[in-house]
Parts: structure tokens; sequence; C-alpha cells
């Protein structure tokens, strides 16, 4: 019984000495740098850069937004096929590739020599294998509420050394979601809505992150029920009975480029004609894209939704 | 039926009981040859010299100056050597599974997904991806999970589904006959389907991972994936090949094996458990690979010989150089996109065993 404690008390001063090793050994490196590096080396989760990236590779269109509206635009060497409808706030587009965010090739990606990739979903274990190439890899997962926007851009401008442009972008961002907000008028009833992302009727709950905007926006969800457990994900589909009991106030629409959805068809669907939504004309088509990205277009699609909700007169 | 029974004993006389030299050294020819060109090939160009002395480094003892950069050189270790290893034991496994499950229920349309693996391991890895989305949508940004959770329950759903299998289609009468196994193989399978459809349905959300899952992808990181699945293959290897013999004595029938000698119901508990283990390892890592089971040992069957000391071993070699081989396409045909690698399997290997169907005189 003696025995263990004294391999655990080896195995602990080893570790100590490993890790003295390490700390010694990168604070040796850090006054070498120049000055103009001087943020640098810099470390966001599990991820350390040592020197500002000038090589970065984006596999989301909604990291490749935030990117170049941080001013890391120019560092960014190349994006995804889908990022090519970004908005890249009027700065030149970077190489377009027909990398594609789902099936990537990891070898594919390394062949362009990145020193810093970032994606939104790793569901080709493509941060394993770019990290076994010593390849940093940044994960901006779609966001949950609107604070994971800022935080997305915080770190990514810390990682590109562009902390000023990303305080200023989150800045702006919030003033400009308080500006939108203040023009809600005061309702003695909460409007209700529903939001469709196909005509199978696919809807969306408070809980994820594009209701979170309606939630600020004061508004119900007409869909929340058929979630209520949160077994769907968040991602509930209703009935077309569902929709004409909930009878919401304004109607949403993200399949409006997929699927050709419009004011027009909806009205023309069975038991649907008399839908508040639809006889006071708050059909609001929105573009299929910018509300399915989380990035520097949300106050944006926040402030039309509250110019959709000043649009009903109280009842 | 007096006749057939001649012209079987004819074919036995003709073919080749034993396994051929020329065909042992041909299979381990391919395998290395694959291995090599596999290695070599990729996105990123790199001197094929720099690959083999890469390869020739990696043995202990030797030191080589392989001028490769060390990005060059971690691709070659850490991406595409893990891979091609990974293509070569989960092929070799499927193959040498399949050819197994052709001789025990004497069945040659038999895949090693027949007793349920498949639709328990895709019920198993469904689960755990919907389990992963919903908790990680709702409390806040959740991380994406354990790695290891979707082979786990893959491999977990798969030998449940199997041994409900062989409950529900061994269990009971004494006089169950294979056909039984299969037909219980299709109920549990239509079983655990109808499980999965309705998750996939409940998360619709993760249909896109299900569904990259159930195509099946050797994709890697390192060797972890390996040495996991090494241990499985070896062992379930050894015990399916060492039963060769028997499985050519069970070709007659049950009874006839048993007036031989032979312990059929022993043998098939032995290689069904042996076989559907080393399958849901494999399936475990690489996700629902199709045909290979099915046209590597009919390919080798065609080709080399019906007994299964040819079948077996041969099946092994072939099915591992047959994927290793289906994965070079599935990484680079699409570069710089991968494909799943079930549909390059199925769309080369479709194609290449109709031409040894019709051009082999053994049909």
């Amino acid at each position: 019984m003696r025995k263990p404690p004294a391999l655990a008390l080896a195995a602990l001063a080893l570790a100590g000495l490993v890790v003295s090793g390490c700390a010694s050994s990168s604070t040796t490196t850090t006054p070498s740098q120049s000055a103009a590096a001087a943020a640098f080396p810099v470390t966001v989760g599990d991820i350390t850069l040592t020197q500002k990236p000038t090589h970065i590779v984006s596999l989301s269109p909604t990291a490749t937004d935030m990117l170049f509206a941080i001013g890391a635009g120019a560092q960014v060497v190349a994006t995804d096929k889908n990022s090519d409808d970004s908005d890249f706030h009027g700065q030149p587009k970077p190489a377009k590739t027909d990398l594609d965010s789902y099936t990537p090739s990891a070898e594919a990606i390394a062949a362009t020599n990145p020193d810093l990739v970032v994606i939104s979903s790793d569901t080709n274990k493509i941060k394993d294998q770019l990290t076994t190439l010593k390849i940093p890899v940044y994960v901006a997962s779609a966001a949950v509420t609107i604070d994971d926007t800022y935080r997305q851009e915080t770190e990514l401008g810390q990682l590109t050394g562009q902390t000023a442009g990303a305080a200023k972008v989150v800045a702006d961002e919030k003033k400009q979601i308080t500006d939108a907000l203040a023009g809600l008028p005061n309702r003695s009833k909460q409007l209700t809505y529903y939001y469709e992302l196909d005509q199978t009727l696919y809807s969306v709950t408070s809980k994820t992150f594009i209701g979170s905007l309606f939630s600020m926006a004061n508004m119900i969800n007409i869909a929340d029920p058929a979630d209520a457990d949160g077994k769907a994900g968040g991602y509930p589909q209703l009935t077309a009975e569902a929709v004409i009991k909930g009878n919401p106030d304004l109607i949403f629409l993200a399949d409006t480029v997929c699927c050709q959805q419009s004011a027009a068809t909806v009205a023309k669907r069975p038991g649907w004609g008399s839908l508040q939504a639809v006889t006071g004309g708050h059909v609001v088509p929105l573009n299929d894209s910018v509300a399915s990205q989380w990035g520097t277009q949300v106050p944006q699609l926040l402030a039309s939704i509250v110019t959709a909700a000043k649009a009903v007169p109280a009842s | 039926m007096f006749r057939r029974t001649g012209s079987v004993s004819t074919r036995t006389a003709i073919e080749p009981a034993r396994l051929r030299v020329r065909w042992l050294v041909a299979g381990v020819a391919a395998v290395v040859l694959v291995t090599i060109v596999s290695v070599s090939i990729g996105p990123i160009r790199i001197n094929p010299w720099g690959v083999f002395l890469q390869l020739l480094d990696e043995i202990p003892g030797v030191h080589l100056n392989t001028g490769l950069s060390p990005r060059d050189s971690a691709v070659v270790t850490e991406l595409r050597l893990p891979r091609v290893c990974l293509g070569l034991l989960v092929g070799s496994m499927l193959a040498l599974a399949g050819g197994c499950y052709q001789g025990i229920f004497r069945n040659p349309l038999a895949d090693p997904y027949l007793l349920g693996v498949a639709a328990g391991a895709g019920l198993g890895a469904t689960a755990a991806i919907a389990a992963q989305h919903a908790f990680a949508v709702l409390p806040a940004a959740g991380g994406s999970g354990t790695p290891y959770a979707i082979p786990l329950a893959a491999f977990v759903g798969a030998l449940i589904a199997v041994a409900l299998t062989y409950a529900v289609g061994a269990g009971g009468s004494r006089y169950r006959s294979p056909a039984t196994l299969i037909l219980a193989g299709v109920a549990v399978s239509a079983f655990f389907t109808a499980g999965q459809s309705f998750l996939q349905q409940k998360y619709v959300e993760t249909i896109r991972e299900v569904y990259s899952w159930i195509m099946g992808r050797l994709t890697t990181a390192g060797w972890h994936d390996v040495l996991l699945l090494l241990p499985y293959v070896v062992v379930t290897g050894i015990v399916i090949l060492s039963q060769r013999r028997q499985l050519d004595v069970m070709a007659v029938g049950d009874e006839e094996a048993e007036s031989l000698g032979a312990h059929p119901r022993r043998t098939r508990l032995i290689l069904v458990l042996a076989a559907s283990l080393g399958t849901a390892a494999a399936v475990s890592v690489s996700g629902l690979i199709g045909f290979v089971g099915i046209i590597v040992p009919h390919a080798v069957r065609l080709m080399a010989g019906s007994s299964y000391r040819v079948i077996l071993p041969l099946s092994a070699l072939f099915g591992a150089a047959f994927l290793a081989l289906a994965d070079l396409g599935a990484r680079t045909l699409m570069s710089p996109n991968e494909i799943p690698i079930g549909v390059v399997t199925a769309f080369f290997g479709a194609p290449f065993f109709v031409i040894v169907m019709r051009t082999s005189r053994r049909v």
C-alpha cells in the first residue's frame, strides 16, 4: 500500500517538471518578439497562435462575414464555396475554392498552407485531422443567443490581431439592436408569430437563435408548445391545423429562396386565407440565407422584425 | 438430385481445395501495392520517393533523411498512412465476415449485415448523434460532445441487434435451421431501422450527420481508430480462419456434416459470434460500407476456387486492398471534397463484379 503514493508523487514531480519546462520555454520566446506583434502569442480556448495569422481559411459563411467585418479580410486567403454569397463589407473577395464545408478534405485545406482555419461544424473530423498537422482550427458553431455572436466576433478579433475592429463591430451591433428595440410600441397584448423554415411547416421555437431575436422583440412563438420538452431540438414540425389554431399576428417566411414561398402562395393554402397575418397583410418574406446566419446581419434582421411588428395596429 | 451431387464432386475434384501460393502472393502484393500507391497520392502533391523513404523511416530503428517538409511528412504519417491502414483493416474484416456468413448460411446473398449489425449500429449511432444535438442546442452553447460516443453507441447497438437475432432465431426449438436465423435477422433489422427512422424524423437537423455515417467514411486523424479496431480484427480474424475447414464440411448440410464428425451448430455459433463482433467493431469506426462483404468473397470464389480454405484468407487480403483502393477514390476523385466511400465501393465494385462474373468459367 505504500508504493502507489510514492509512484504518484514521482509522477506528479515529473509532470511538474514538464509543465515548468513548457512554461519557461514560452516565457523565453515572448521577449524576443517584435513590438508590432506584442499581442501574440494569443490563446483562445484550446488554440494558441504564436503570431498574427496571414493565411486564414474560412469554411463558414458567417465566419467569413465576421472576419471581413472586423478588418481581418486581408488575412483571409480562401473560403468555402458557400461563403461566396457572404457580406465582404466592400473589400475584395479572397480566392474562391470548391471547398464544401460539409465534407472537405483536410489535406486539401492543408495544401493552402493556412495558419488558421475557421469552421462552424466539425462533421468530417476536420479539427482532429488539421490539429495533427499543427494547423490551428477555431470552431465558431451556430450561435444559440446573440451573446454567442458577440463572443465569436471578439474571439476572432483576438485570434487575428484585430481586437479594436472586433470591439467596434460588437459595439455597433449592440447599439443598432438597442435602437431597433427602442422603436417598439407598448402593447397591451403581445404579438404572436409563426416562423416558417419550409413549406412542410418545419418551424423554430424561442429556444433557437432566430427564435431568441423574436423574444427580444417581445413576441410570442406559436410553435413553442409543439416542442415544449425540447426533444425536437427547437425545430418542430407543425401541422397546418396547429398554425390555423394558433392564428398568428405575423408570419415570417424563411423559405422564399429555397421554396419560392410568398404572401400570395401562403394566402392560397387551404384554410390559411382567414389567418390574421394574411388578412392584415403581415406575411413577411425574409432571405433564407440571411435568416440562417448569426453574423453581422443580425441587427438588420432584428430591425426588419421590429418594422414588421410596428406595422401591426394595436388591437 | 443424383446428377447434382455428381457434378459437385467432380467440381471439387478439379478445383484446388488448398490455397495456391501464387494466389497468396498475389493477395499480399495487392495489399502492398495499394498501400504504397494510396499513401503516395492525395490532394497535396508529395514526391513519391520521399513518401517511400518516409514509410521506411517509420520502421523502428531506421532513420532516413526523407527530404519532406514537416507538413508533408505529417500528412503522410498522421493522415494518409493511418487512413490507409484503417481501410485495410475494415475491408479485410468486412470481406472475411461476408465470406464467413455465406458459408455458415449456405446463402450466396449473405453479407456481414445479415443478422442486424447494420440496423443495430445505425440505431446506436443515430441515437448518439441525436443526443449530442439535443444537449448541444438547448442548454446555452454546448460542446460537440465526446468523440467516442458515436462509435461506442454503434458498437453496442450492433451487438444488441445480433444478440436479439440469435435469441429469436436460434433459441427455443431444437429443430432450427440457418434460414430461421436469417429471417430473425430480417425482423430485427426492420425493427431497429424503424427506431432509427423515428429518431431521424424527430431530430431532423441530424439527418446530414446520420446520412454521412450511413454512407460510411474512413476519415481519421492519427492512429487511435486503427489501434481501437486492430485487436478485434486480429482476434476475430484468427477465429474465423481457424474454422475454414469446418465451413467446407458444413457445405454438405448439417446432417451429413454431423455424420462426418463435425459440429455444425457449435461451429455456426462460434463463427456468428466472431464475424458479428468483428463487423460491429469495423462498422463502429467506419459507418456502413456496403458491397465489400458480398462482392469480394464472390470475386475470390469465381477466380481462385470455391473452398473456404481458399475464399477466407484471400477475401481478407483482397478485401483489404479493395477498400483501401476505394478510399483512395473517395479522397481524390472530387478533391477538394470527399465522396462517401460507400458510394465508391458500389459504383466501381458493381461493374467490376459483373466483369468477373461474366468472364469467369465457374458460374
